[in-house]
């Protein structure tokens, strides 16, 4: 299942056009290098897939469903198939990805795992596949996440994991991302990190992007048979980072046909300086060892960002997404918090599915757009929502009025 | 000449480079600094140029940058107050940070004011050596700024060579795989390591930094390499309200403790 894609392939130097690279200081060099010389040969090998497979199948729960949403594809006039990574071990896509860096990691004869987690998604699929590995693993997460996500930090402690809050900064998934990197320096030898999405220095976007493409894969099949089409006129997907967006995307890059939208989180707004919508307000820059959009001041400052979802609190966005939105070939649509508490509630009345806040932004591009009839559209349910029901409880009454 | 290279041609052994954060504990402080640090022995300075994100600094670095950004230093205001410093010092002056701010500057207009400001060197660890080749290299050389490299104990003998080829004024050997400030006195490992490094014949001086905090570390690094550079040691010392900012007692005990 792991896949090829020669269009928007990363260039041997590790660039998307001119995002990418490994912007790293000397004390990473010699981990990113073993990354950046191994990850293509240990990912073909027959042993590393057989694994990979079998665990994606008979551990995670895949292939996930894409159930055609037909309250939704009524009430929008087009078809509406939601792809439900929400139901893989665990509630999102993230385990896709931790699987198959574990796998890796085991390789490389690495015995110890960090991560950093926004919203705890992360954390968590990396605390299981720690456990199933039986690794030590650590993990890095804002002190701010650490309250507004507490089910899934209680979660990665049961799973035996230790969550390190980041207290720097803004205290939210940048900030954990700066420590995870720190403790890779202060452990050059044992340690391996899981980066949590499409973003970090090279080989990372690359090698995130290629683990989660079993989601368009599987797509292109269930389309096939449902619809006789494997393609969609549409797939839409959340972007944090960008990992279940370039999952999603995957497969479809190269044919124009399909259209591509990401929904960024535009908090309360891109002209209201509480946003994480990275492509609309950043300027080109380098975050975490990747040459990226950039929120950022003019004297080259990182920029707090804001969303309700801490899933897409990221002020950065992984090199591929900044240059399909340069080349034009992806669509990237801003969706505020409100518009996400919205859909969420949307979903969750009219289909029976809590998605996660972060899936929430992806759902909002449906009522944003006119839809044809005939269209056959793919959002991608990057998530459930069980880890946001404070927040959504904290919105009930205005939606129960309604 | 640069100033980088006249030192060391003249004194090849025992310097000491200390790092500061510029705008920590105020943006008033930065020239203060230079010229208390040169009255007590300083043979090099390194302005820290202070940066959001700082992954390669451990947490007294980290603060200190964290309090000179709220105190609102910016590049601008750093090249403003270094303005006059060529009339006051001769000593070495070296920037350090990190690439973003560098870029969102202008590379070109930061070297460029760099050297008109006096500046020898310029630290960044986060430029990867293939992009300092193909985009900046010339630059550098014809505003006579020196690029100034990191290695670690991590680091090959064949990618030191490289680096060395490219470096200019002195290299700066990472005592141990670490952040800054992290690590409690040198082991064997260490010693094996700085041996390595004098083993390899290398053109720049060796600049051994991370880690030094007392006279023993720094005397095992006199022993082993050009000099020392000592940071987090350093600005954890720092008295705001002293009026030579505790500097004078530091750099005393630091170079004459039994
Ligand atoms: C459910 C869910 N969707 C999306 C994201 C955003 O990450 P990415 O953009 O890498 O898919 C997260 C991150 O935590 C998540 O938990």
């Amino acid at each position: 299942m792991i896949s090829e894609n020669k269009l928007f392939e990363v260039s041997e130097d590790g660039f998307y056009g001119e995002f990418g690279g490994a912007f790293i200081p000397e004390m990473l060099y010699a981990n990113v290098k073993q990354l950046q010389t191994q990850y293509l040969d240990i990912l073909s090998l027959t042993s590393f897939k057989n694994a990979y497979d079998n665990l994606l199948r008979d551990y995670v729960g895949r292939p996930t469903p894409l159930y055609e949403a037909l309250n939704l594809s009524k009430k929008y006039g087009a078809r509406v198939f939601l792809k439900r990574e929400d139901l893989n071990h665990t509630g999102a896509h993230k385990i896709n990805n931790t699987v198959g860096q574990v796998l890796l990691a085991k390789h490389l004869g690495k015995k110890r795992i960090i991560a950093e987690t926004g919203a705890g998604q992360h954390g968590v699929a990396t605390a299981t596949v720690c456990a199933l590995m039986q690794l030590e693993c650590v993990v890095y997460m804002g002190a701010v996440d650490i309250i507004r996500q507490a089910p899934n930090v209680a979660r990665m402690k049961m799973l035996g994991a230790k969550v390190v809050p980041a207290v720097s900064g803004s205290r939210t998934l940048k900030d954990a991302t700066n420590e995870a990197i720190r403790d890779w320096i202060n452990h050059p030898e044992d340690t391996h990190y899981i980066i949590g999405s499409v973003v970090g220095p090279h080989p990372y976007p690359d090698l995130v992007a290629r683990l989660q493409a079993v989601i368009s894969e599987e797509i292109m099949q269930q389309l096939k048979t449902q619809t006789g089409s494997a393609d969609p006129d549409y797939v839409i997907a959340c972007v944090g980072g960008g990992s279940n967006a370039a999952g999603a995307f995957y497969h479809f890059l190269h044919n124009e046909k399909v259209q591509l939208i990401g929904a960024e989180a535009a908090g309360e707004g891109i002209e209201s300086g509480k946003t994480a919508a990275s492509l609309v307000v950043g300027k080109r820059g380098v975050i975490h060892g990747c040459m990226t959009s950039l929120m950022q001041t003019a004297d080259g400052q990182i920029v707090e960002p804001h969303s309700i979802s801490a899933g897409l609190d990221y002020p950065g966005i992984g090199p591929l997404h900044a240059h399909l939105f340069q080349t034009g070939r992806a669509l990237y649509n801003s969706i505020t918090d409100q518009e996400a508490l919205d859909a969420a509630f949307e979903l969750a009345k009219m289909e029976g599915i809590i998605p996660a806040l972060e899936s929430a932004h992806a759902l909002a591009v449906l009522p944003k757009r006119h839809w044809k009839k005939e269209d056959v559209i793919v959002v991608n349910l990057s998530g459930r929502g069980d880890k946001d029901l404070d927040t959504y409880m904290k919105n009930l009454p205005s939606y129960e009025q309604a | 000449m640069n100033r980088l290279e006249a030192h060391f041609t003249n004194k090849p052994k025992r310097n000491l480079a200390i790092y500061f954060s510029a705008g920590y504990p105020s943006i008033e402080s930065i020239e203060p600094i230079i010229l208390t640090l040169e009255q007590n022995g300083a043979d090099i300075i390194e302005i820290g140029m202070a940066f959001s994100d700082p992954l390669a600094d451990g947490p007294v670095i980290q603060n200190s940058g964290t309090l000179a950004l709220a105190n609102g230093i910016t590049t601008v205001k750093i090249f403003n107050e270094l303005s006059t410093i060529r009339q006051k010092t001769d000593l070495p002056l070296v920037l350090m940070g990190y690439l973003n701010p560098v870029l969102q500057f202008g590379f070109e207009e930061f070297l460029k004011q760099a050297s008109l400001t006096g500046i020898d060197g310029l630290i960044l660890p986060d430029l990867p050596l293939e992009i300092f080749e193909r985009d900046y290299k010339t630059l550098y050389e014809f505003y006579n700024i020196f690029p100034i490299f990191l290695i670690t104990p991590q680091t090959p003998d064949d990618r030191i060579h490289h680096i060395d080829k490219l470096s200019k004024g002195f290299i700066y050997a990472v005592s141990s795989s670490s952040t800054t400030g992290s690590s409690e006195g040198f082991s064997l490992s260490h010693i094996r390591y700085f041996e390595r490094l004098q083993s390899l014949n290398l053109s720049n001086p060796l600049m051994i930094g991370f880690g030094i905090s007392n006279q023993k570390t720094l005397e095992t690094v006199f022993d082993n390499a050009s000099g020392a550079i000592i940071g987090s040691a350093f600005i954890k010392n720092l008295q705001p309200s002293a009026k030579d900012y505790g500097i004078t007692q530091f750099m005393n005990q630091l170079l004459n403790e039994q």
